[in-house]
């Protein structure tokens, strides 16, 4: 296990640094343009925020608010449109190639769903040897590593699951395969996208406090995707809010969690069920409808469900500001 | 089960030792062996489980709409007089849609892309209902603006509609004609939890206004605590218990029910505190084993759990199937502490 720890934690240095980073889809197609449509999906627009080393961060949203785009643009799985990404210093898209395998290491995504993510023919063996493969790790060093791996999510007696294959482990068991494929290279950085969706409640406590664990043990920058506050808060202490795109507050999970102050983090908040049939509910603060990622309105983007929506929301974007402890984009404040 | 054990008075729907199998290869799997409860009239009944319990099954042997591999072996579904495992199939087909409707998970998958929404709308109506086309027309336009659709949206196609109002047509679509049992399954699991609300609000709503009962199957307490009147646990194709949702939430009697709790997060507690996992998985239905289903992942488990579990009141109307359901106040109170878990694993 030693040598998947100590890596330096320090945690006021900056390791991702995002500045305006845009990713803009073309869609529709020639038939839209012809009516004269939007061809352009902003997934993300105009995002600017830094995470620092051995930080959680929750990427927060509905779906089509740009997370998983945003996700993506972390990995280099996608190029930014405008807008810069500095990962250790580096920017990346301007990143080389021999560079950008060594950046395939240090950054690793955990995947949704499990069984999608594994390749169904191949032994658990074989899936977490592909990465050592790759980076050129000797043979004679791999089985030690994949144990260790194995032993670093909690699987227990790992030796047994080597030769199995994906479809003879139950989906928890199967995502702490995944979260160590994730992790055998040692990353620095990992971005988890909804990783426990798929699991059945009673497990899904056990995979989170593996991710706790496993990022606390190894000093981690994590980003964790999800539209579920209450998991975003049992493994992020910074949650960032996004709508169609763009940043609506960013902050300190626990403040978010008991005093939103965005109008749209207030829905949010309200909205969350909670398993107590003792708790009162509130009326939803937020107007009917859905995101409409190909038409926006002008100004503040979330001014069309927003109970608080004034002249200035349609005219003007509305800014990230501090307030407090956090930064929120809206002309309340 | 014996009647005495499930007080609700006048139920709409009795389940009764309910068998459902799969015939897979030669072999049967039986998803659902056993289960026993009541749908009270004018309210909403959670059936929560997870993957693999039977919840799905049960809702879809009251409607008697199955896998082609699977089949009612055993067991009573007692309906306005009628038991619904035994009638001809002509029959229960007048009850669908009629009296008993279905809202399935995926809202998508039950309709129809190459056809409007008015006119699966109204193939229902005119075909079952005995409606002509105006009333067919005018019964659209009530049913959209019942589950808060703009009428003039009924010529779109299902594409042209977000998750959220294709999950809202559904619902529509089984109010057609107006039926006294609802039965959804899972029909807010693949939405936001902003959109989420705003439907289980309006299902609410309509239950209550309608004066409907309604069958939620869910994997989530969460939705249970908010919107049902009862509950009814599954675990591994039986019933652990059933009760109100006040007495099973707030006071779980079988060890599942509480280690469920422990594994849910809960936004509005001050800290966010530990999740606990129940470790393991549930057994494999095809080769089941002999007594408790869940005493492999039990902390309390007991030689005598060896056994076949009896049904025991707990409380009136809130029978629990667990040896040790006597001792369930004492138990609550161990399982409420991660350590618990941690020595089961």
């Amino acid at each position: 296990m030693n040598m998947m720890m100590g890596k330096a934690t320090r945690k006021t240095e900056v390791l991702i640094s995002i500045h305006e980073a845009r990713l803009h889809y073309a869609v529709g197609g020639a038939f839209a343009a012809m009516r004269g449509k939007s061809t352009v999906v902003k997934a993300v627009d105009g995002v600017t925020f830094d995470i620092r080393r051995s930080e959680s961060v929750g990427l927060l949203g509905e779906s089509g608010c740009g997370k998983t785009s945003m996700g993506r643009l972390l990995l280099k799985l996608e190029d930014t449109t405008d807008g810069t990404i500095h990962f250790d210093g580096e920017e990346l898209t301007k990143i080389q190639r021999k560079r950008l395998k060594e950046f395939r290491t240090r950054a690793q995504l955990i995947f949704q769903n499990p069984f999608d993510a594994v390749n169904p023919r191949f032994t658990i063996r074989q899936t977490l040897s592909e990465p050592l493969e790759n980076a050129g790790i000797k043979r004679s060093e791999r089985e030690a590593r994949i144990i260790a791996a194995l032993e670093l999510v909690r699987l227990p007696e790992p030796a047994q699951f080597l030769d199995r294959y994906p479809h003879q482990l139950s989906g928890g068991q199967l995502q702490r395969v995944v979260m160590a494929r994730a992790l055998i290279l040692q990353p620095e950085f990992v971005v988890a996208d909804e990783p426990v969706s798929m699991l059945d409640v009673s497990v899904r406590a056990g995979v989170l406090n593996v991710f706790r664990d496993v990022r606390d043990r190894l000093g981690l920058t994590a980003i964790y995707i999800s539209h579920d506050l209450a998991l975003v808060r049992y493994v992020c202490e910074r949650t960032i809010v996004m709508y169609l795109g763009r940043i609506m507050e960013d902050g300190p999970t626990e403040d978010i969690v008991h005093q939103p102050l965005h109008p749209y983090t207030k829905a949010l908040v309200a909205a969350v069920p909670v398993p107590n049939p003792d708790q009162s509910h509130d009326p939803l603060p937020i107007g009917r409808g859905a995101p409409d990622p190909r038409n926006p309105p002008s100004g503040c983007v979330f001014r069309d469900r927003c109970p608080q929506a004034f002249e200035r929301c349609a005219a003007e974007v509305p800014q990230p500001r501090p307030v407090g402890t956090r930064s929120v984009a809206c002309h309340l404040f | 089960m014996t009647e005495s054990l499930l007080s609700v008075r006048d139920p709409l729907l009795s389940v009764r030792d309910l068998r459902v199998s799969y015939q897979v290869g030669r072999n049967f799997v039986h998803a659902v062996d056993g289960a026993s409860f009541d749908v009270p009239k004018g309210s909403i009944t959670g059936l929560v489980g997870e993957s693999g319990c039977g919840k799905t099954t049960i809702a879809r042997a009251l409607t008697r709409v199955m896998a082609d591999n699977a089949s009612i072996s055993g067991g009573q579904i007692l309906f306005d007089g009628k038991d619904l495992a035994k009638i001809p199939e002509r029959e229960m087909n007048a009850l669908r849609w009629r009296d008993i409707a279905f809202v399935p998970q995926s809202a998508m998958n039950s309709l129809d892309p190459v056809y409007t929404v008015e006119y699966q709308l109204g193939e229902v109506l005119r075909r079952r209902g005995g409606l002509d086309r105006r009333q067919a027309r005018a019964r659209c336009e009530e049913l959209f603006e019942m589950v808060g659709i703009d009428p003039g949206r009924l010529t779109d196609y299902p594409h042209q509609f977000s998750g959220g109002m294709r999950q809202r047509v559904a619902i529509a679509l089984a109010l057609a004609l107006n039926p006294k049992l609802i039965i959804a399954d899972e029909p807010v699991t693949a939405l936001d939890v902003i959109v989420q609300r705003q439907i289980l609000d309006q299902l609410k709503e309509l239950q209550e206004r309608l004066g409907l009962s309604v069958i939620l199957v869910t994997h989530d307490i969460s939705v249970v605590a908010y919107i049902c009147d009862r509950t009814v646990v599954m675990y591994a194709g039986k019933v652990a218990e059933s009760g109100t949702m006040q007495a099973t939430l707030t006071a779980p009697s079988h060890p599942y029910s509480m280690g469920l709790r422990n594994a849910f997060p809960d936004l509005q507690s001050a800290a966010a505190g530990i999740l606990t996992p129940i470790e393991g998985a549930p057994p494999n239905l095809a080769n089941p084993p002999a007594g408790c289903r869940f005493k492999q992942r039990c902390p309390f488990a007991l030689d005598l759990c060896g056994a076949e579990p009896p049904v025991i009141e707990v409380a009136p109307g809130h029978p629990v199937l667990c040896h040790r359901a006597k001792e369930s106040a004492a138990l609550r109170i161990d399982a409420a502490r991660t350590e618990t878990w941690m020595a089961s694993a």
